[in-house]
């Protein structure tokens, strides 16, 4: 995917403006899930969980090597074909090899990140496929034509108005039709497409290493379709999701589905363990590309591989007030919201991201709602500084830090500072920082006497 | 017990009323309080926008400054927390900042966990007080109980604010670098905010946001730092 991160203060703007819907339906949505997943957290001993969970992760990326070697054998064993991707252009080669090789016209796809950073979409579209996304919220916007703007609800910046109007338009429902129509309209097409499509794309929440076991989880069934039907099964898997144990899905399902719905487990969850044996239905071919796409560097890097126990669940958006007024567009990468402005400043390149750390208050709600505790706003903080470093703040910010600490660093200064903020007319129109201020919020009302020189007469005062 | 009062920069600009009443309800407390000459700011501002060099100085400045001190007691969850949480990280294995860092409370956090006060005074009688949770006091410091423990004690009514635990959308450098997020932030907390008296936080970062934006906005409502409050509650005004 083509990154506008840079564009995010300028986007972040734009959406406020133009779109004010947005923030309606992303506020409303994202706060739902969070109290589902508040009271979710609330029925299990959640810290311990988060504990184990981060413990088992952080114990496979250090060990990664070793897991994806097994995961690469036991997946073999399985009768699974194992490819291995450093970026976009070995996926796409993989893909491109299936498509001419079965002669694949159709394609089904279930709701998968990966993809998006991948590129499949616009892939099989120029080698003539046509692909149809199957999670609801996927599909609706791939009719609008417009990138997922939230790691779990693709669509969450949608209101119903704006769906019934698309399906006016596309399907000729009522413009009043209630949202169990306009689902059945979506589901008499995806069952067309999942009947007849020769490819099914899919991406993996977990990857077993000890039984090569393939995880998914859904809640409206379509992944299992895009799964199962299909004669070839293609499922992308980013090297990060590792699991080391069969038996740590016990903990893994329940806890990412807590996290990210505030379910106690999802709808749907399919084991993948192979292609169809002689006597059974399902896919003749199944294929694993497991992708690197800058993960490893990540790994390597000591101040911001913790990212990468990132599980996709989505709760720090939720959780994340700055997200809330704009949801995931302005970001302008695949992954938004707190979690966006930590990895895709990894996956791309800080100098690409760089607004993105700044995407935050620091306010912690999205450290407290992971389930791995990542500590994102640690991370923001390391990304901010890096950004200094190579100088990618602009120029004011730094004329302005250093100007501040000046006027800091010595109490002389800081009281004539203090005497200019009160004795003088404060040019609030002219200074471009302190007008950013005041144009929302009036202007700047000092104390009539600075507490210091209050201090004396309380000295005064003594004991009491 | 002596306490070396820290009264932040925005604060002693902004709210210089706060640093008033913590000196007094202190003493009325029966702590000595220090001011030592020479403070400034903590360097947060610096800090959270990454230019670990310009907070640099400032931490080490502040640390010169209360190195001596028993407690350092701060009208402000922010700084506290600068002081208690990121030092740590500017001076990495320095003996010195993790000992003042341990010494270092928000005032409300200072009164219960050291001073073990629970009860002011009954001086917020039947006042409806709306509070707002300033993130680095809440997630942070882990202050959530003490300030409403505190009010509550001293006859205020908390209002249930659906928002209260949401961050305001100050940000320090975020409200002018993001300044439309900020602002919609802002109104998010306000369009929530219960029919209070007197809207209430530690940080005077939050409230100044927060109280410029109602001034934008034309709602006319009392809003009072904490400690402000807290010496109401003691000397019973109001």
């Amino acid at each position: 995917m083509q990154a506008k991160a840079r564009l995010y203060p300028k986007e972040a703007a734009r959406l406020l403006k133009e779109k004010p819907g947005v923030r309606e339906a992303v506020t409303g949505a994202t706060l739902h899930f969070e109290r589902n997943r508040l009271r979710a957290y609330g029925e299990v001993p959640i810290g311990e969980w988060r504990e184990r969970a981060k413990a088992v992760k952080d114990h496979v990326l250090s060990h990664l090597d070793r897991y994806l070697e097994e995961a690469e054998r036991r997946l073999w064993e399985n009768g699974v074909q194992v490819h291995w991707a450093e970026g976009p252009e070995e996926a796409h080669r993989v893909l491109l090899e299936i498509v001419r090789r079965r002669g694949v016209r159709r394609a089904v796809k279930a709701k998968s990140m990966l993809t998006e950073e991948l590129g499949v979409n616009p892939l099989l579209e120029s080698l003539g496929v046509e692909v149809l996304e199957t999670d609801l919220g996927e599909y609706l916007i791939q009719l609008l034509g417009e990138p997922p703007s939230h790691i779990v609800g693709p669509a969450i910046h949608l209101s119903l108005e704006e769906i019934r109007r698309l399906f006016h338009g596309r399907f000729g429902t009522p413009l009043e039709a209630s949202p169990e129509e306009l689902a059945g309209v979506a589901r008499r097409v995806l069952r067309e497409a999942f009947l007849t499509a020769d490819l099914g794309i899919s991406g993996a929440n977990f990857l077993v290493a000890e039984t090569g076991t393939i995880a998914l989880m859904e809640n409206e069934g379509n992944i299992r379709l895009s799964t199962s039907l299909p004669k070839v099964h293609v499922a992308f898997v980013g090297i990060e999701k590792l699991l080391p144990r069969l038996q740590d899905l016990a903990l893994f399902l329940p806890l990412t589905a807590r996290a990210a719905t505030g379910q106690r487990l999802s709808t749907y969850v399919s084991l993948i363990q192979g292609p169809a044996k002689a006597g059974e239905e399902g896919p003749e071919e199944v294929h694993v590309v497991l992708v690197d796409g800058g993960r490893t560097a990540l790994l390597a890097d000591p101040e911001a591989w913790e990212t990468l126990r990132c599980l996709r669940c989505g709760a720090c958006l939720n959780a994340c007030p700055v997200y809330r007024q704009t949801g995931g567009h302005p970001y302008g990468y695949v992954y938004s919201g707190p979690i966006g402005a930590v990895l895709d400043p990894g996956l791309l390149s800080l100098e690409e991201a760089y607004p993105l750390p700044y995407a935050s208050t620091l306010c912690g709600a999205c450290y407290e709602a992971c389930p791995v505790k990542i500590p994102i706003p640690r991370l923001l903080l390391t990304w901010r500084h890096r950004a200094v470093a190579e100088g990618l703040s602009p120029a004011w910010e730094g004329a302005a830090m250093r100007a501040f600490r000046k006027v800091m660093e010595s109490p002389r200064l800081y009281r004539l500072f203090s005497r200019a903020l009160r004795g003088l007319p404060l040019p609030q129109d002219l200074l471009p920082l302190l007008r950013a201020w005041t144009e929302g919020r009036g202007p700047v009302k000092p104390s009539p006497r600075p507490f210091h020189e209050l201090w004396r007469e309380l000295e005064g005062e003594g004991g009491r | 017990m002596r306490v070396a009062l820290f009264i932040t920069c925005l604060a002693d600009q902004f709210y210089a009323e706060a640093g008033v009443a913590a000196v007094r309800l202190l003493r009325a407390l029966g702590v000595e309080v220090d001011f030592p000459r020479g403070q400034t700011c903590c360097g947060q501002p610096a800090f959270n926008a990454g230019h670990w060099g310009e907070a640099r100085p400032l931490a080490g400045r502040t640390l010169q400054i209360f190195q001596e001190a028993e407690h350092v007691v701060l009208p402000s969850g922010s700084c506290a927390s600068m002081v208690k949480n990121h030092y740590p990280e500017l001076f990495p294995g320095s003996k010195e900042v993790l000992s003042l860092a341990e010494r270092t409370y928000e005032l409300s956090q200072f009164l219960v966990r050291v001073l073990g006060v629970e009860r002011l005074g009954e001086g917020l009688k039947g006042k409806r007080v709306a509070y707002h949770h300033g993130c680095h006091a809440l997630r942070e410091l882990g202050v959530r109980e003490e300030p409403l423990l505190l009010l509550r004690n001293a006859g205020a009514e908390l209002l249930p604010w659906e928002a209260a635990e949401e961050c305001c959308g100050f940000g320090g450098l975020f409200s002018v670098k993001l300044p439309e997020v900020s602002l919609a932030m802002a109104d998010r907390k306000l369009a929530t905010l219960p029919e209070a008296e007197v809207l209430t936080s530690t940080d005077a970062g939050c409230l100044l946001h927060l109280s410029g934006r109602m001034a934008r906005k034309g709602v006319n409502l009392r809003v009072a730092p904490l400690a402000t409050l807290l010496w109401e509650a003691y000397a019973g005004q109001g």
